[in-house]
């Protein structure tokens, strides 16, 4: 693959950054003004100098094969505005000639190629398998007992009618989360809060509350019946109940995949941000997501521009439809797709939700490239309608979908046909970006 | 859920044993509790689960509401990508964090930036690009100032956006965007928006009208005029102001004899920058009956006919009345009136003329003749109220007031006005020059720029402190050519001040200078991304 010659176009990199603040001050320095000894190497590696405020320059460095960023700026965000203005000043002008990189970034590529070995040698090192097991059987006997405790308490409220649920309130639900959380259990834990809040979320609660009800007794019952279960489906349940799956089992699919959205959510105690990036497979057709986490203030690290293409080996975790997957090395740095992705038909699309829920029943949406659809604006709600035809998906906007990306959508499609990128699910479809007919370059909807 | 479920198909292949029927009747049992029905409630969750997946996995699409219809095409070029891009920077940082208080520090001002490029947007009649048009509607919206040529360049496409979300409604009225105003040939259409509209939406349909056929304004105007409220009534004749020609003149004249004094008062006023109308020369008559080469008579009194063509009779408190008369007939009175009195004399010729009769007297002629040349601006008085710029602003002909200047020299063709103004900068500084600055055209012409830097250079070599001059920096990094980046990157330089400045001084300059230059070549470059590329 010869892919040096390409370069990031400035919304790819701008989507990069963390927040808008680093957003306004990385265009900022997009210019050629503060800098000097920039270049770049055919391996992918990006460098420059910023100067700054204060005496000594800032050292700035990225590897377009992760990407990774490293500033010596006191920064902590992730890529900081030099890294940003660095690769835009990249996309506007270029570098010229190639040369060699500078020791100080050199040694950070070293640096960080060799803490990749590290880390790989150390995941296949001998571990003491006997103490990991007698820890994971205590583990599941724990949940084995917070399940059952669940169980008891889902009976319980349906013996007495979901009817009360409303004048209970929040409270014991609030506890029988904390319940899970001590059982080791943490996504039966996020389930059961989620269940309490259903009866507070207006008309058609009962329904919404009987569904997840029924739903978190299936996981239960899954559980508990684990060893009578088909492996990926007892994948699926443990991923479900919260046990990480093992990424070293996973099926690795090497392939040229398209980064069609990303995304970041806050956890409710605002202790955890998760960037969701969906993935698909260029070659193989199949759709990933990548997550990654980050702490309180930080944003997560991985930052992968919409409509570029890595070329890179994904491990699929078992489970959970398949869908989870970790980026492993990624071979040439990331180039721009040139044509957008072919979409379905609505219809299509809710069959391919359906036929993932064979596997994973808990799944909420399943990820789609619709297209060609009309946006339909409406008071009640949007609609997405297949451009032949009559058929249309109500749009959901949940995630990393907000109102005014709606209506980015609606500017797009002027009325016309468009291809966009969303979650389809139960709730409706949810947006995350959009092609303009004939164009490849993305627009992420925010 | 509101995606339609698969009713018609799972008729005939619903699971019956789950012992339970329709999923409405599982929430029936679910929300009574099986407690009272001697139900399972594991058996309502094993149902209640097969029914839920069986659903979601059986979703259908719903019937496709009313499309909206396509937005008709915009012919006009999309700008260049760079250009694109940079606008998508200054939509985002409009309300970025980048913005906000604290010191501005080295970095350019990017808000700023985003009038100037709408405004090179227009001029080289681009289309906003798709994706941007509702950041942009968001940002006519929240300012008015950039609202004409935000929606000249959303065009079509956000015109068919706003219609569809009423945080957007603005923009389908007002004259900038046409928005839904009919064609002013359509005379049934006109009609009835005049008899039904909201007053904006008149106001802006009697524009319209107006600039299609003056005339038919007024006509349309006569046809509700006496049933419109006092206010309405005001604001339509204010509104004929804008392009007020001779034909105006005959419903003007009617409206002197309104019932509401302000009414009657903005009538006059209008007619008085008429300076061929019947009340002009009237004004005229009165005017030379008091000024003259042999002195200043005041009126006597003030008889019906002036109280009739808009005279005010009681002056504001403090005020003499004879003064506030002789005022107010010279302000109404053309110019054009006074060479003939004064032998033949020019502008300055006149205005340089010792006034018999004290100082008061001439102070209350020369404003009454600023003000005049403002409303019917007139060039040549104009320049011989300012004077030399060079004088001491006290020893000015006609007025001291910077605010009065900054009127007089907004008459002047853009040359002067910049060149008065340089002269007045060279003279005096920069202290008083903001108002002045705030009616030259942009980007200053040369001569104005580096007047404008030289004096900041002056005043930094004096020993001020930068924030003494924000307001004339903030106009100069909108303000000034581009061009000038160069010449002003000397001064960016920390080390060379004075030795007696103090150093602190010193770095705030180099900052403040740096962000000019940063500002103007930042600007340069986004001029320079909007011009298409070449053949």
């Amino acid at each position: 693959m010869t892919e040096q010659g390409v370069r990031w176009t400035a919304e790819q990199v701008l989507a990069l950054a963390p927040d808008v603040a680093s957003r306004t001050a990385g265009a900022k320095l997009g210019g050629a003004g503060p800098w000097s000894q920039t270049g770049d190497s055919a391996s992918g590696l990006v460098w420059g100098v910023c100067k700054g405020s204060g005496s000594t320059p800032y050292r700035t460095v990225v590897d377009l094969t992760g990407p990774a960023y490293n500033c010596s700026c006191p920064s902590r965000k992730f890529p900081c505005k030099h890294a940003l203005g660095l690769l835009l000043l990249r996309s506007a002008e270029g570098f010229g000639e190639r040369g060699g990189a500078p020791d100080w970034a050199a040694e950070w590529q070293a640096g960080r190629a060799a803490k990749a070995a590290r880390a790989a040698s150390a995941a296949e090192g001998p571990a003491d398998e006997g103490a990991a097991k007698i820890r994971a059987e205590r583990r599941a006997a724990r949940i084995s007992a917070g399940v059952t405790e669940l169980e008891q308490r889902l009976e319980d409220v349906l013996r007495g009618g979901l009817a009360g649920q409303q004048q209970a309130g929040y409270a014991p639900w609030e506890e029988t989360a904390a319940r899970m959380v001590d059982a080791q259990a943490p996504g039966l834990a996020a389930r059961v809060r989620e269940l309490g809040t259903i009866p507070s979320c207006g008309p058609g609660w009962p329904a919404r509350m009987l569904e997840e009800g029924a739903l978190l007794h299936l996981l239960n019952r899954g559980w508990l019946g684990l060893a009578g279960l088909p492996q990926p489906l007892a994948a699926t349940v443990r991923s479900r109940v919260g046990l990480p799956g093992s990424a070293a089992e996973g099926e690795v699919v090497r392939d040229r995949w398209l980064v069609l959205a990303q995304y970041d959510s806050v956890s409710p105690d605002g202790r955890l941000t998760t960037r969701r990036t969906w993935l698909r497979g260029l070659g193989s057709g199949r759709p990933a997501l990548v997550l990654d986490f980050g702490p309180p203030g930080r944003p997560p690290g991985l930052a992968l521009p919409v409509g570029l293409v890595l070329e890179a080996e994904a491990r699929f975790r078992p489970g959970t439809a398949g869908l989870r997957a970790d980026l492993g090395e990624r071979a040439a740095p990331a180039a721009a797709n040139d044509q957008p992705p072919a979409g379905i038909s609505t219809g299509a699309a809710l069959e391919a939700y359906g036929a993932a829920l064979r596997e994973d029943p808990w799944l909420d949406s399943w990820p789609v490239v619709l297209g060609p659809v009309i946006p339909i604006p409406g008071e009640l709600g949007w609609q997405l309608a297949d451009a032949e035809g009559t058929s249309a998906l109500p749009v959901a906007l949940s995630g990393g979908a907000s109102r005014s990306g709606l209506w980015q959508l609606a500017a797009l499609s002027g009325g016309g046909p468009v291809t966009v990128f969303g979650e389809c699910g139960h709730r409706g479809f949810t947006p995350l970006t959009a092609w303009q007919p004939g164009c490849p370059e993305p627009v992420a909807l925010g | 859920m509101t995606a339609k479920t698969t009713d018609t198909d799972t008729d005939t292949n619903r699971d019956t044993n789950t012992g339970h029927g329709e999923w409405e009747e599982l929430v029936a049992a679910a929300l009574l509790g099986t407690g009272r029905r001697q139900g399972d409630p594991s058996a309502l969750l094993d149902a209640a689960a097969v029914q839920t997946v069986r659903r979601r996995a059986g979703l259908r699409p719903a019937p496709a509401g009313p499309r909206p219809d396509p937005a008709p095409r915009d012919p006009r070029p999309a700008p260049p990508e760079p250009a694109r891009r940079r606008l998508a920077q200054l939509l985002a940082g409009r309300t970025g964090a980048g913005s906000g208080g604290g010191r501005r520090g080295a970095a350019p001002d990017l808000t700023e930036l985003l009038p100037q490029w709408l405004a090179a947007a227009g001029r080289h009649g681009y289309r906003a690009p798709a994706a941007l048009v509702p950041a942009l509607l968001d940002a006519a919206r929240a300012r008015t100032d950039l609202r004409a040529q935000a929606l000249a360049l959303a065009g079509a496409r956000g015109l068919w956006l706003a219609r569809l979300n009423p945080d957007w409604r603005f923009a389908l009225r007002g004259g900038a965007g046409g928005g839904e105003l009919p064609d002013p040939e359509d005379g049934a259409g006109v009609e009835r928006l005049w008899q039904e509209g909201l007053f904006a939406e008149r106001v802006a349909l009697l524009g319209t009208v107006r600039v299609h056929e003056a005339a038919a304004a007024t006509r349309l105007l006569s046809t509700t005029w006496a049933a419109e409220r006092a206010e309405d009534r005001l604001m339509f004749l204010d509104s004929l102001r804008v392009g007020l020609t001779e034909g105006d003149e005959p419903f003007l004249e009617a409206a002197l004899g309104d019932r509401s004094r302000n009414v009657r008062a903005t009538a006059a006023e209008l007619l008085s920058a008429l300076p061929q109308s019947a009340l002009a020369r009237r004004m005229a008559e009165r005017a030379r009956a008091c000024v003259g080469p042999e002195g200043v008579t005041p009126p006597a009194e003030c008889d019906a006919g002036m109280l009739r063509d808009g005279v005010v009779e009681r002056p504001p408190a403090g005020r003499g009345e004879r003064a506030w008369w002789l005022g107010q007939l010279v302000e109404a009175a053309p110019l054009s009136c006074w060479g003939e009195r004064f032998g033949g004399l020019g502008p300055a010729e006149i205005v340089a003329l010792p006034v018999a009769g004290g100082e008061s007297w001439r102070e209350e002629l020369h404003a009454a003749w600023c003000r005049a040349a403002v409303r019917q601006r007139d060039p040549q008085w104009s320049k011989a109220l300012l004077g030399s710029a060079s004088s001491p602003p006290a020893t000015a002909p006609g007025t001291a007031s910077l605010a009065e200047r900054a009127k007089l020299l907004s008459i002047l063709p853009d040359g002067q006005r910049a060149q008065w103004v340089a002269e007045f900068i060279r003279a005096h500084g920069l202290s008083e020059a903001f108002q002045l600055l705030g009616v030259c055209v942009v980007p200053w012409a040369g001569t104005l720029g580096r007047a404008v830097v030289d004096a900041l250079d002056a005043a930094r070599e004096a020993g001020s402190y930068p924030w003494s001059f924000s307001g004339v920096m903030g106009l100069a990094e909108r303000c000034l050519d581009p061009a000038e980046a160069d010449l002003l990157e000397s001064l960016t330089a920390t080390s060379d001040g004075p030795p007696d400045t103090s150093a602190g001084a010193a770095a705030y300059w180099a900052e403040a200078f740096q962000r000019l230059v940063a500002t103007l070549r930042l600007r340069a470059t986004m001029l320079g991304e909007l011009t298409p590329p070449g053949p």
